[in-house]
């Protein structure tokens, strides 16, 4: 058996991960377009902030590929998949092919049509190492840095370099910071956080003009930079596929064994659509470890095994500055609330079930109420209160507990 | 494998399993020398409710989610089936935090994650909170 994987990030580990707890001997071949080894790509920003170096990013280590047996070709390119032929083109024109193939091949920025843009000389995306590097040369303690996107890179971003630049603006046409994740009182409290470390904002406000060192708001507001960080959005991969005739819709459709439309054609990671549980809809969820799930169940499949994957639910663990955010789940139904200083929980009942929750400052036992969420638990199994006040396993009844605890079956 | 299991009826809710976890990791020879006026920062915990006490830590998932979700790496599974933290690879997002549906992991003051790794880094053979639990309300076995 021949396994080929385009991309070489997280669904692509657990794609290799999941294949060799089923079959040890087959090949399987990994073609990258970047040169590196399998990193993680969230540590971008930790790389600039100074709290990872390069040589400590990598995602497995050192051995990965021998160990696993891959054939890894880092820096090449598939320019084209030809499912009858089962066959893989390389920019180099080599041709590759398989028995089983898994696209994983993740997502880009997405850059929108703002006017003049193309004047600005400096100007990065925030995706990869090679960007994250690039952008690090062009900064020193005199610059000033835009960034359009006050979403999770966007800020990530920003956190990483605030320390060594002059200043960091961020405008973004949402009207809160992290509107994907939180709501507008969480928000504005993260909002508080990050000014007080030196960010500055403009919401509800986009870049209507840039000259090659102004950009002019649609407030009327006028921000001079040097440097300017496009973290807008990302946009799933999925063009090689639909080229080959494989069924996208915005992400590549996969069932839950994380199969294509196309035969013997596999499909993980920030490049598909998934579906998500806790709204019952399907989404689009660029998250680390949605794409390694997603990627084991596709191996394991690939080599002859039996897995589904079908518990996706939006979930993010962010930092900025020392203070902590945990989210999961979609924020519908009835609010449950506590704020306190510099903390903050919300906890969203719909049909006698955790549907999502938001936490600030004290995330202690998240896990706990993202497993409510996951597995569907009926809140009335369960003491509700205590485990809103605090999240514990006193909250279960005690047959559940022995299950835990006891190992009882 | 052998795993912590806890017989709920047995535990007393006197917490030196916390006292001996956190005893483990410090190395040292004398308990009371080593944690004398110190905040402790076990990674077994004992919940405690009328009349109910029972200890809580990681259980060493076969499925484990923390493993899966780790965005570095940090967290993995060693050939027995032992989760483990590499410290100098965590970067302390706390994914895993958000992922352990047992609430298992928590932030450790050296900023990165801490959880029971069954002392196999520390004291070795019978887990340190094991061999401390008076009254055999915490075991160690094959269940
Ligand atoms: C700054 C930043 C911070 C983040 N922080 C978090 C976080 O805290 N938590 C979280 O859950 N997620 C986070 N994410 C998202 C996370 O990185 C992604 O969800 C994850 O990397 C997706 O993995 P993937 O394997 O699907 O794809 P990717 O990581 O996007 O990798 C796909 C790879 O395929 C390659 N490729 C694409 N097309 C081809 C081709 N034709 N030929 C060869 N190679 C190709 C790409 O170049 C890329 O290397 C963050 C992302 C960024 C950018």
């Amino acid at each position: 058996m021949e396994y080929v994987i385009i991309g070489n990030s997280a669904a692509a580990v657990g794609c290799i991960e999941g294949i060799r707890q089923v079959d040890q001997t087959g090949g399987i071949t990994v073609i990258s377009d970047e040169k590196y080894h399998t990193y993680s790509r969230p540590l971008i920003s930790y790389l600039l902030l100074g709290e990872t170096t390069e040589a400590n990013m990598y995602y497995r280590p050192a051995d990965f590929y021998k160990k696993n047996n891959v054939t890894f070709m880092p820096g090449k390119t598939v320019t084209a998949i030809d499912p009858k032929a089962h066959q893989v083109c390389l920019d180099d024109g080599a041709k590759i092919s398989y028995d089983k193939l898994l696209y994983a091949t993740g997502s880009s920025p997405f850059v929108p049509q703002m006017q003049g843009l193309e004047r600005v000389k400096k100007q990065f995306t925030f995706m990869t190492l090679d960007s994250a590097k690039a952008l690090d040369k062009t900064l020193d303690s005199s610059t000033r840095v835009l960034i359009v996107g006050a979403g999770l890179i966007g800020l990530k971003c920003a956190e990483g370099i605030r320390h060594k630049v002059a200043d960091v603006t961020v405008v973004d046409l949402a009207p809160n910071i992290l509107s994907s994740i939180l709501d507008d009182d969480a928000a504005a409290m993260m909002q508080k956080h990050l000014e007080n470390h030196g960010l500055r904002f403009y919401l509800n406000d986009s870049v209507q003009q840039f000259t090659e060192d102004t950009a002019t708001l649609k407030s009327g507001a006028q921000v001079p930079f040097d440097v300017v960080v496009l973290a807008v959005g990302v946009r799933p991969n999925t063009a090689l596929l639909e080229e080959a005739g494989g069924k996208v819709n915005r992400g590549v459709v996969i069932n839950n064994k994380m199969k294509t439309s196309l035969p013997d054609i596999y499909a993980a990671g920030d490049c598909t659509r998934s579906h998500d549980i806790s709204s019952d809809t399907d989404r689009i969820l660029a998250l680390l470890p949605n794409a390694y799930m997603q990627g084991e169940t596709a191996g394991i499949n690939m080599a002859g095994g039996k897995a589904v994957f079908d518990k996706a639910i939006p979930m993010n663990a962010i930092g900025f500055f020392g203070l902590h955010i945990i989210t999961a789940g979609s924020y519908t139904g009835k609010a449950y609330t506590k704020i306190g200083e510099n903390t903050y929980k919300k906890l969203f009942v719909s049909d006698g079930l955790l549907k999502g929750y938001i936490l600030i400052g004290d995330i202690d036992r998240a896990g706990i109420y993202t497993s409510l969420i996951r597995e569907q638990t009926p809140l009335s199994d369960i003491d509700f209160d205590l485990v809103f006040e605090k999240p514990g396993l006193l909250a279960f009844s005690r047959e559940k507990r022995a299950q835990i605890l006891g190992g009882a079956k | 494998m052998k795993r912590v299991y806890v017989n709920e009826k047995w535990c007393l809710g006197c917490h030196l399993c916390e006292y001996n976890c956190a005893f483990a990791q410090t190395g040292k020879e004398d308990m009371a020398l080593a944690l004398k006026g110190k905040q402790i920062h076990p990674n077994i915990r004992v919940e405690d409710g009328d009349n109910i006490h029972f200890a809580v830590n990681c259980r060493h998932c076969d499925e484990p989610l923390c493993v899966k979700s780790c965005i570095t790496g940090a967290l993995s599974r060693d050939e027995n089936g032992v989760i483990t933290i590499d410290k100098e690879h965590c970067i302390h997002c706390y994914t895993c935090i958000l992922s352990c549906p047992y609430g298992a992991i928590v932030p450790s003051e050296e900023g990165a994650i801490q959880k029971c790794e069954l002392c196999i880094k520390t004291t070795q053979g019978t887990p340190r909170c094991v061999a401390g639990c008076p009254n055999n309300a915490i075991v160690f076995e094959e269940r």
